[in-house]
Order: structure tokens, then sequence, then C-alpha cells
């Protein structure tokens, strides 16, 4: 059967037809919908990990266990996740296992730009890389075996291009394996020294299997021409734009296209190389390929002509390698104004932002998520944000350097240091941090703007949530009773309503004054939850016209549902979800809320 | 030879249900297609693209600057914004709709006028109609991005697909007539 699917559903769909049992995942454009497809077949037991290293620690279980496992996550996430996959390598598996990375070329949705192949390299784990959806199932669906027979885990490296693509594929069966027996294994299981060192001679010798085989592998292959005088290597996406950028030139170009990118293949690079005149290599972002090429002493073209950042296309690649010029088009004398993203009307975020953007003499230490979005105008709201988790840590950082300045010379003077965490990020990575400011004694004020969902990758359930992915009730991790655990003392760890200003001020200036750690925890669910929605659809702010003095004091809170037109403040109905937060800042009391609620 | 169709919009517009009804058309009529979305942080209101291309055979999933045959805009400005991608001698589809930034909402910064009239001066083959304004005729403004997609495929002259048939699978039953009326009204912008 022949369906049209993204890479995310193809390779969910290529797991299932590979036998995976178990798969675990922290959401993360663009690999969310990876575990959420995955999610809705039966036999594999999914899961929301906390993190992603506790999603690849829960794979690599289930993979020692027996079972075909895998994990998936954004590429940052395999930062997260390095510690166990560095040394899985040397573990190796007994049901299949697999790591997906899903790589951003381009920062469509992320805070770097990093190559995850160079993973591969420095953890000695076998790489495949494919190039549209028809790959991705093929691919992954022979990777748990691949694996079996390697005794290594698997990175499977896709780009944003993959993921949200659609093209056609044709769907298959699923093989169901069995559980793998378990015999206790110390010398392969438990990495310490003594047993950690032959394994490390282990790897050495599967290292040169592994690259025999990429040599020899149907992911690696040579799609000669008519012609010898251009020859192109290409992986994942690229290889769709190379072909693309020479289609004119008929069936003359002749392509290596690598499927199998860890070990690459030598031998069949030196052949390929031999009988070109011409040797590009294109490929996104590094040179990895481009350099294994020259290490074998052979000579080609790639990053001198491409460029280093940003995706490619079929466009750029024509360009850098032909010399092309592009094709005419048009354009129009009219400055589009910028349509950035922006905290959504009824937000939940607003509120607090709004409050601490009145604090002229704090840092706020910033966090992943859609309260990032509060660093925008008119907010202003957030000083720095560095990856998941970092707020509270970078804040007892940012607390110590300013009371070592002590009164600056020049510079901002900064009394006091906010942290700003969503709860997602707080059970991801934000706890350590707390239980370090804490027990350090750097006296952070941190906000745990707590919407009950993880909005900002498009809604999965949480520890917070009280839901697992399939929708099941579970556990809910109460905020409270945690931070008290970490040590914040009950009395500094304080609930407050983020649609309710004028009562959130005495906590936040308690927080502002407070000399050890603090933490805020806001109550309102996000305004996009099904649930929250259908409470307030009847319910919307309205503004009497009589009574405004067109101060324009409610833009400051920055909601897309004002608009000052025509001389007067409007507020659309439609996006208006009565948070009143407009309303408690108008001078004149001219904004109410209209409608009831539905219980 | 392949051909590209890039639809733009603003999150929430819709442009990711036309695109996925497109696709799945022209899979059935026998092309290869593929179909790449931006979609990262689109529910918060920002800018959305779909590129949608194909023909015998398709490579890349994305289309080049200057080199779409067609642009569907869902709205104004985004028309402007992207127009870099469509090639010379190519159509704009442009629904006469407006919706207002942050940054023009709060008076920082203006939304440009007659843009409309300045992009029919530049791009002769310029469709423009208020999808919008159809839609809620029907009963809902939210059906614009099907009005938008029957003067595609009108206008493309992709009848050999039974699009009453891809509306049905692809869209909830109790939406299903009022799509249906969409698409033919779409269509009839064009006769
Ligand atoms: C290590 C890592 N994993 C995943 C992501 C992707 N990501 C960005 S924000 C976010 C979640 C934010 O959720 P939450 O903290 O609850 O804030 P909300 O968006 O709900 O306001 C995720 C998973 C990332 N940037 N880094």
């Amino acid at each position: 059967m022949k369906e049209i699917m993204t890479g995310n559903e193809a390779i969910a769909r290529g797991a299932w037809e590979g036998g995976c049992h178990v798969a675990a995942a922290y959401p993360g454009t663009p690999s969310s919908e990876i575990l959420e497809n995955v999610s809705q077949y039966k036999e594999i037991d999914s899961e929301w990990s906390t993190n992603e290293k506790v999603a690849v620690e829960v794979a690599s279980g289930a993979s020692l266990g027996g079972a075909r496992a895998l994990a998936a996550m954004k590429h940052v996430g395999l930062n997260v996740a390095a510690d166990p996959i560095f040394t899985m390598s040397y573990i190796g598996v007994n049901g299949g296992l697999v790591v997906i990375t899903a790589d951003d070329p381009g920062f469509f949705s992320s805070q770097n730009e990093q190559d995850n192949r160079w993973y591969a390299l420095h953890a000695k784990l076998p790489m495949l890389e494919p190039s549209d959806s028809q790959e991705c199932l093929d691919f992954i669906r022979d990777a748990f075996e691949l694996s079996e027979r390697f005794d290594a885990p698997f990175l499977f490296r896709v780009t944003t291009r993959i993921c949200h693509s659609k093209t056609i594929v044709e769907l298959g069966e699923r093989t169901e394996v069995p559980i793998k027996p378990y015999d206790r294994d110390p010398k392969k299981c438990v990495m310490q020294p003594s047993s950690a060192k032959p394994r490390r001679y282990f790897i050495e010798t599967r290292e040169k299997d592994m690259r025999e085989f990429s040599n020899n592998c149907k992911y690696n292959r040579v799609e000669w021409g008519s012609e010898r005088k251009i020859g192109i290597i290409a992986n994942g996406v690229s290889y769709q734009h190379a072909r693309e950028a020479f289609e004119d030139m008929g069936d003359s170009v002749s392509f290596l296209k690598l499927g199998f990118t860890y070990p690459l293949p030598d031998k069949l690079i030196e052949k390929f190389a031999s009988e070109v005149e011409t040797l590009y290599v294109v490929e996104e972002n590094e040179p990895y390929i481009e350099n294994f090429t020259r290490q074998l002493g052979i000579k080609c073209v790639g990053r001198e002509k491409l460029p280093a950042v940003d995706e490619l296309n079929a466009g750029i690649v024509r360009g850098a390698l032909r010399g092309s010029e592009s094709a005419k088009g048009y354009s129009v004398d009219v400055v589009s104004p910028p349509r950035p993203p922006v905290l959504c009307p009824g937000c939940s975020h607003r509120g607090i932002a709004f409050a601490l953007s009145k604090y002229k003499d704090i840092v706020v230490s910033g966090d992943i998520g859609c309260y990032t979005l509060a660093v925008m105008p008119p907010l202003n709201v957030t000083d720095s944000v560095i990856c998941m988790g970092a707020s509270i840590s970078a804040g007892s950082g940012f607390s110590k350097a300013f009371r070592k300045a002590g009164e600056p010379a020049s510079g901002k003077k900064v009394n006091k240091v906010f942290g700003m965490i969503g709860d997602s990020t707080f059970f991801h990575s934000g706890i350590t941090g707390l239980i370090n400011a804490v027990v350090n004694k750097s006296p952070v004020a941190l906000c745990i703007v707590d919407n009950r969902i993880t909005a900002m990758t498009g809604h999965q359930e949480n520890p917070g949530t009280g839901r697992t992915i399939s929708g099941e009730p579970t556990q809910r991790i109460d905020l409270v009773s945690l931070c008290v655990a970490c040590g914040v003392k009950p009395e500094n760890v304080r609930k407050i309503d983020p649609y309710d200003l004028k009562s959130m001020e005495k906590d936040i200036k308690d927080a502002y004054n407070a000399d050890e750690v603090s933490v805020l925890i806001t109550t309102q669910p996000c305004a996009l939850i099904k649930d929250v929605q259908r409470k307030r659809a009847n319910v919307h702010c309205a503004v009497d016209q009589n009574l405004c003095i067109k101060c324009k004091g409610c833009m400051r809170v920055g909601c897309p549902a004002l608009s000052f037109r025509d001389g007067h403040i409007e507020i659309e109905r439609s996006m208006c979800n009565g948070c009143t937060i407009c309303a408690q800042v108008c001078p004149k009391g001219a904004i109410s809320q209209v409608g009831e609620f539905n219980d | 030879m392949t051909k590209s169709i890039i639809l733009v919009g603003v999150g929430g517009q819709g442009t990711i249900l036309a695109s996925k009804v497109l696709s799945v058309g022209l899979m059935r009529a026998g092309y290869d297609v593929k179909m790449s979305e931006i979609h990262g942080m689109s529910q918060r209101g920002g800018s959305v693209t779909t590129h949608v291309k194909f023909g015998k055979k398709v490579y890349s999933p994305v289309i080049n600057d200057h080199e779409a045959d067609i642009l569907v805009s869902f709205e104004k400005v985004e028309a402007a914004r992207w127009i870099g991608y469509l090639k010379a001698g190519g159509t704009l589809v442009v629904n006469d709709y407006e919706i207002h930034p942050l940054s023009v909402l709060t008076g920082e910064a203006k939304y440009p006028e007659d843009v409309i009239g300045k992009l029919k001066a530049e791009v002769p083959n310029t469709i423009a109609f208020n999808a919008a304004q159809i839609a809620a005729g029907l009963g809902n403004v939210k059906a614009q991005n099907i009005v938008l997609l029957g003067a595609l495929t009108k206008g493309m002259k992709l009848d050999e697909t039974d699009w009453p048939a891809v509306l049905k699978d692809l869209i909830p039953p109790k939406l299903y007539d009022l799509n249906i009326k969409a698409f033919a009204a779409g269509a009839d912008q064009l006769k």
C-alpha cells in the first residue's frame, strides 16, 4: 500500500515493521512526532521520558533486557544523552537499539546548528542517514537487526527537511520478533575499568567489520551516469538537492549516495573517486564526509564552494558548483512587517513576565519554552538563554558575579537575579540546579511557569500533567513538595495566579527581597489546552469606548488580540480568552471581562 | 517537468491542511509528490510556508528562490514577503485579507498600503480575491484554506483527481459539506 508520509511518520512505521518493542523520547522539534506516531502502535511500549538521557537509558535497559528499542530526540537532546550513549557503544546491545537524532540545519526551531554526525565518529557508533521517507521506513526497519548483528547501538540521523517533508512510501507488515533471552553478563554489561578495557578492544574490531559492511552494503551505492566527468558524493537530503541541481544534465553525472555514514566506506569512495574527473562532496553544515575523503588523499570540492551555515537547496548547490545564475523572479516594493512568533492571547506566561518587566534592577536568567518569547518587545524580559535547565544554575552564577562586583562603577546595577523556567523544562533538568542553588546559597528567585503541558513543542505530557503519552492517568508530580524536597524553605515556595497582577505583586516583592532561594509557581494552564479553551470559550474582554482615553497602556502587555485601529482600542473577540491582564493595567477601568465560563 | 507550488500564510490559517489535501490529490493522480512544511512555531502566530512539488520524479522537497510556478498566499503581506519564490511568468493567487502582526497592532510598524495593487503591478498573473469573506459567507471563515485550494486546483486544471473524495478522506465528517462548498466557491473565482 502506498501513502504519503512525513519522515517522522515513516520512521514510526519502520520501527513498527522492524519489530520495535520499546520506545522512549523527550520532545523537541523536529523530532517530536516520531514518538507521537510510534505510540499509536499498540505493540510498542512508548513513553515520554523526563529528558533525553533518561530516554536513552530506558531504551538501553530495554535492549539489554532483550527488547528491540529506540530513543528519539532533537540534536541538542543528544548532548544531554551523550553520557549513556558513549558507554553503550562499549556495552553494545542484546535486542537491537537505535538512537534517533533530528538535526536542524537552518535553525528553524533551535538554539544552535550542531551537526551530530560527529557523535557517530566520536562514540564510534554506526550511523544511518535516510534521504526521504521511504528510506526512513526501510533504514530503521533494518537498523534493529543490524544493531544486533554488530552488537552496537545505531545512530539514526535525520534533519528537519527529512522529518517534516512528506514523500511517497510503500508500506510493509510488521515482523514480530520475540524478546531475546536475558542472561546476566557482567563482563559485557557492567562497565568498570577491568571490563571496559576489553570492550574498548572489541570496538576496534567491530569498527573494522562495520567498515567492511559499509563498503558493500545496499545503503551506500554508486549510481553511474553515462559519463565520468562529474562525480558527486552526497548524503541525506543533500543527495536530493544535488540530484536536482544537475537534473538538466540528464544522466551524465555519477553519484555515490551514502546512507550508512559511519564508518564511512573508504574503498567505495576511493574507487568512485578514481573513476571520475571532478569530485564534489555535497553535504550540509560540517565537512564530515569531505574531511574523511581528504584523509584518504583524495582531492575533492566541497566546503570551499558550499556554505557551512544554513540548510542547502538545489539552487544553492547549482549556484555554488556550476556557477549558474539563479532564475529571474519578482520583487515588490512592500515592506512586510516582521511576523515573529509571539505569546498567544490568554497565555499564562504573560502576566508574570509583565510583572517582572516592572523591575528595572533585576536579571532574568531564562530557559527554553514558550516563555522565552517574553524576550520580545514590548515585554523585553529575559537576559540569557543557554540550554534547557540553565535558568536556575546560570542564575546562581550571575548572582555570584554580581556579589563579587559589589557596587559597579558602570553597567547595570543588579539587585536580584530571577530565573524563569517552564514545568517540562524544570522536570527535564531544572531540579539539579535548584538543589545546587539551595546548597551553595545562591539567593535566586525561581519562577516556575507551570502551564501544565509541554507547550512549545506541541503539547506533550510531562511529569506534572498526570497523564502518560497514551493519555492514561498516572501519578502527577507535585511541584510544591518537590521544591521543598529540594531544600527550599516551605515559606519560600509560593503558588501565584499569573492572571492576577495585584495578588502576584506581594509574592514577587518578597522573592525580590529574599536573601535565600525562593520559588514562585504559576497556576494557570496553557490557554491552548482543549479543556481550557472549552471552559473559556464564551469569556472575553471588551472595551468601553466611552471610558477609554486611548493611552494605549493596555498595549504594553503585548497581546495580539488587542489592536489600535482607526483611533480606538479593539479586542478581537475570536482571539481573546478573557484573561484580563489588559483590563488590569487599564488606568480607567475601561476594559472588562464579559460572558460566562463553561463548566 | 516538475511543478512547484508554495503556500504561505499565518499560523492558524490552515495552510498545512490545504497542502495535505493537495499532496494526497496529486499522489492519487499518479504523480510523484513531495511536500515540505516549516511549522516550527506556527501556533504562535508566526509565518508558515509549505512547499509542494510534483511531477514524474521529484528529488528535492524544497523549492528554490525564483522557481515556484505558483505562489498561493493566504494573507496579503505574506505574498509580498515570499514573492521572491515565484518565478518570472509564474502565477500568484492571493487572499485579499489582512492579519496584523504584533508590531502593527501595537502601532510600532505600519501595515503597508495598497499591497494588492503593487503585487498586480509587478506580477502580471495575479489572482486576488477575498477567500475569507467567501468562507465566512458559507458559515465559517476557517474554510478559507479550502476556498483557496479550489481556486488553485481549478487554475492548474488538476482535474484528474476526485477532489471531493480526497476532502472526504481528510476532513472531519461534520465539516465536509462546508468544505465541499468552499472548494466549489474557490473554483468559481476563476470562471
Ligand atoms: C535538550 C533539549 N531538548 C528539547 C528541546 C526542545 N524544547 C524546547 S522548549 C521545550 C519544552 C518547553 O516546555 P515547558 O518548559 O513546559 O515550557 P512551555 O513551552 O510549556 O511554556 C522543549 C522540549 C531543547 N531545546 N533542548
